[in-house]
């Protein structure tokens, strides 16, 4: 019979691992109670509403940086292909006066075009995911700016039934918080029960280890890289629809938020772990922070300071605890 | 061969390999492999380091595909074209160090890829956790299948390998020196389990140094040699003694011209060196002007202990003293300062700069010393450089060629001359050898000689025995991360040491 102790390592660094969830809940209540305890109107409707809108578009591109860290990778052109799937979608709703419906379709196409271009590089090109899409980001920007010129789209070149999409809600929800929501369960449900899902975190995990397991991983590689795309091209058409404008910057330098709410919200940057609902809660944290401490009257220079402090201890947690598993199977599987 | 003939009735083999050969670049690490494995029998494969034993399995395994010969199965020949192939055959390789995924649980490590599923096509957990709940239940052993695999036991992460192994109803069962990390008692479980799967007909492929292990699970044995089969016998038909010899089956060359040379006084010092889970309580004495090994097997603790000496890694326990001096743990600094000079094993890694100058390469211990008011002088360096790559006789094209441009020997060379340029007292070599070829080894081995006849105290890591013979004024074998023995040159056989290296002392 073997020795095997169920509750091996079971410490409170375990704990705190996984109900890491539940330590971001407890932060963002925190955060938001102190806040209204200051100011009340920080909890009235429109407050909420605001912050709701604020968040969608991080949310639901952190859903797609999710798939992607957790093999491992990263995708910085994320900000590009937003910026890019916005200005198409705009453009085609604009000029040539194609139907709303077909603008979410046409977002997540575009955006599943440049996730495949990221995954090709990647895959074929054997380019470490860090350079290969840091050259897409600028390459991308550049296609924008090149078809952009110094134009603009505005929000009366569009059609209404697309701006009332942006800022329409269903009961004090917004339609586009409801659908990064959506998404991100979704996202949430195919990494944690289906077979590939389970694939990206075998990836993740132990690359060798899956390739001796006959994981596809060339397959799984592409399919993170494609949806983390069509996630941004999606965030494209929800941006132009909250905004109106469109222009040539759209979505300049949003990887970077992304990456942080990623991060912040447990997913592992040395990929095998973390969840899409870690994350969004990551994402609606940094937001919140956002919103909450011009009503303390706290310098913008601290809110960037914070989010900073809460980079490096998430990522400071993950290595902590990776350090003490491996010592625990090093004393474990110590021969002498 | 005899054996066979006398072989009451022999099955047909489930899987044969036949004249199989792999190369990497120029190293052939199988030249004419052969092996057949039948079920419901554990078969020994057996050989020294580097016999080709881990890429005859991998070519099992459908990692390496065979650069010639044949793999059959069921008498049918077969080309695997990835792992996932030789996995839906029915292979089921185990391998030294366990592959999990740590963030997966337990049972999703044994069902990966395969998850039973629900409605929806989701993974139905409840389901998988009863199925490998199952699976432990019918190895008699108990692991929780929710639990994250990170944190088991090397002993429960091959029961594990093993179970995945069960379930895939894999009929060839392939373990890579699978009990180096075990404990007695988890040896034994591990055997249990081991020969129920082989009564229930799976063969067995069974790669062990320990022949005490071999006996008690094996039927028949292969014995590998230099990348080609040398024989393969009933177990009963042989002594460990006849399969010790057949492992080793070489003459010692003219190869190692080494000098007889009185040793001095005692220059390094190692008392109680223990590092956690990699060596314990190893102590030994070097005196100038004395050639000694470690010698063992792989994994044995030997390139530990020279890291440890040296303070690229911190002991955890010991003290390290040179001409009676301690060194401070972990200070490389502080060694190369009392005079030790390290060629480590890993020299494409470790001890050249590939894109620097070879005369970068050759001077960099000493840039200090060759440099004016913190400039390096070209002259000066270039002059340093000519000088030793002269004594050393490396064959180059430019010293301001990359040294990645250079031979495995001429490389190793290098490495020699910017150390030898330190003048150390004390020179450890971590196979100095390995990949050069034979006219560079001699000349590597004159060099070693040389210094040691010119007071310098060598200690040697080496996995070729040969060369552990040939050039050792003593030869300490390790053995588990302790030192199972001590032989002088005279008592130095080569079955000596592979008996002392495998545990086979009380036989001897």
């Amino acid at each position: 019979m073997t020795t095997v102790d169920s509750r091996t390592g079971s410490t409170w660094l375990d704990l705190v691992l996984r109900f890491r969830a539940l330590g971001l809940i407890v932060a963002l209540v925190a955060l938001v109670g102190v806040t209204t305890a200051l100011n009340p109107r920080f909890l009235s409707g429109q407050s909420v509403r605001d912050l709701l809108f604020a968040a969608a578009v991080t949310l639901l591109l952190a859903c797609g940086m999710t798939v992607v860290v957790l093999t491992r990778g990263i995708d910085l052109s994320v900000g590009s292909v937003l910026g890019l799937s916005a200005y198409v979608t705009g453009s085609a709703l604009s000029a040539t006066g194609m139907p709303t419906v077909f603008a979410l379709p046409l977002g997540l196409a575009v955006g599943a075009a440049c996730g495949t271009l990221n995954g090709a590089i990647i895959h074929f090109g054997r380019v470490p995911p860090l350079v290969a899409t840091l050259g897409t980001l600028y390459v991308l920007r550049g296609v924008v700016y090149f078809a952009a010129g110094g134009s603009r789209i505005n929000a009366s070149d569009l059609p209404p039934g697309f701006l009332d999409f942006g800022s329409g809600d269903v009961l004090g929800v917004p339609y586009l918080f409801a659908v990064s929501v959506l998404v991100l369960a979704a996202v949430g449900v195919f990494l944690g029960r289906y077979r590939a899902g389970r694939d990206l975190y075998a990836l993740g995990s132990n690359p060798e280890a899956a390739r001796l397991a006959g994981v596809p991983a060339g397959r799984r590689l592409m399919t993170a890289y494609v949806l983390s795309g069509a996630l941004a091209g999606l965030g494209g058409v929800l941006y132009a629809a909250r905004f109106g404008t469109v222009d040539a910057s759209a979505g300049y330098g949003m990887e970077l938020d992304v990456v942080a709410a990623v991060v912040v919200g447990g997913v592992a940057i040395f990929g095998g772990s973390g969840t899409t609902l870690g994350a969004g809660l990551g994402a609606l944290l940094l937001t919140v922070i956002d919103n909450a401490l011009p009503v303390l009257r706290i310098d913008q220079f601290w809110q960037q300071a914070i989010v900073g402090a809460l980079i490096l201890a998430a990522i400071a947690l993950d290595r902590l605890v990776s350090v003490r598993a491996a010592r625990a199977l090093r004393r474990k599987g110590s021969h002498v | 061969m005899s054996a066979l003939a006398r072989d009451p009735d022999p099955p047909p083999p489930v899987v044969s390999l036949t004249g199989v050969a792999k190369s990497f670049g120029a190293v052939r690490a199988l030249r004419d492999a052969k092996l057949d494995l039948h079920a419901g029998e554990a078969h020994a494969l057996v050989g020294e380091n580097g016999a080709g034993k881990s890429t005859l399995i991998k070519v099992l395994a459908g990692v390496h595909r065979p650069d010639a010969g044949t793999v059959e199965l069921d008498g049918r020949p077969v080309a695997f074209a990835d792992t996932a192939a030789a996995i839906d055959a029915g292979i089921a390789v185990i391998y030294q160090e366990p592959a999990l995924f740590g963030d997966l649980t337990v049972a999703e490590n044994l069902f990966i890829g395969r998850q039973p599923k629900g409605r929806f096509g989701l993974i139905d957990r409840a389901v998988m956790n009863r199925e490998a709940a199952a699976l432990f239940a019918r190895l008699g052993v108990h692991v929780d299948p929710d639990r994250p695999a990170k944190g088991l036991s090397i002993a429960d992460q091959q029961l594990v390998e093993i179970a995945k192994a069960l379930s895939r109803r894999a009929r060839v069962l392939v373990m890579d020196e699978p009990t180096a990390a075990l404990s007695g008692v988890e040896v034994e479980r591990l055997f249990g389990v081991v020969r129920s799967l082989r009564e229930d007909g799976a063969a067995v492929l069974f790669i062990s140094h320990r022949f005490d292990e071999v006996e008690a699970l094996c039927q028949r044995v292969t014995v590998m040699r230099d990348g080609a089969h040398v024989s393969t016998d009933l177990l009963a038909d042989v002594t460990v003694e006849e399969l010790v010899r057949r492992m080793v089956g070489r003459e010692l060359g003219a190869m190692f011209p080494k000098q007889v040379v009185e040793p001095g006084p005692v220059v390094l010092e190692v008392e109680g060196l223990t590092r956690e889970g990699l060596c314990r309580d190893v102590s030994f004495t070097v005196r100038a002007g004395e050639i000694v090994a470690l010698a063992g097997l792989v994994g044995a603790g030997r390139s530990e202990v020279v890291q440890a000496v040296f303070g690229i890694e911190a002991r955890d326990a010991g003290q390290v003293r040179v001409g009676g001096r301690g060194l401070p743990s972990g200070n490389p600094r502080a060694a190369m300062r009392a005079g030790v000079a390290l060629v480590p094993e890993d020299r494409r890694g470790q001890g050249l700069l590939l894109d620097l100058s070879i005369m970068r390469n050759a001077t960099i211990t000493r840039r200090n010393r060759l440099s004016r008011f913190g400039f390096l002088v070209g002259g000066a360096e270039r002059r340093a450089a000519r000088d030793w790559s002269a004594r050393l006789n490396v064959k180059y094209g430019r010293l301001q060629d990359p040294a990645g441009t250079l031979s495995g020997g001429n490389q190793q060379k290098v490495v020699l001359a910017k150390w030898l340029a330190t003048d150390p007292k004390v020179l450890v070599v971590d196979e100095p050898t390995r990949g050069i070829d034979v006219g560079t080894k001699a000349e590597v081995h004159r060099l070693l000689s040389a210094l040691a006849a010119d007071g310098v105290a060598v200690l040697m890591v080496s996995s070729e025995l040969l060369e552990v013979l040939g050039m050792a004024d003593r030869v300490l074998v390790m053995r588990e991360g302790r030192i199972a023995g001590e032989l002088g040159r005279a008592e130095a056989t080569e079955e000596a040491v592979m008996r002392l290296a495998t545990g086979q002392e009380a036989a001897a």
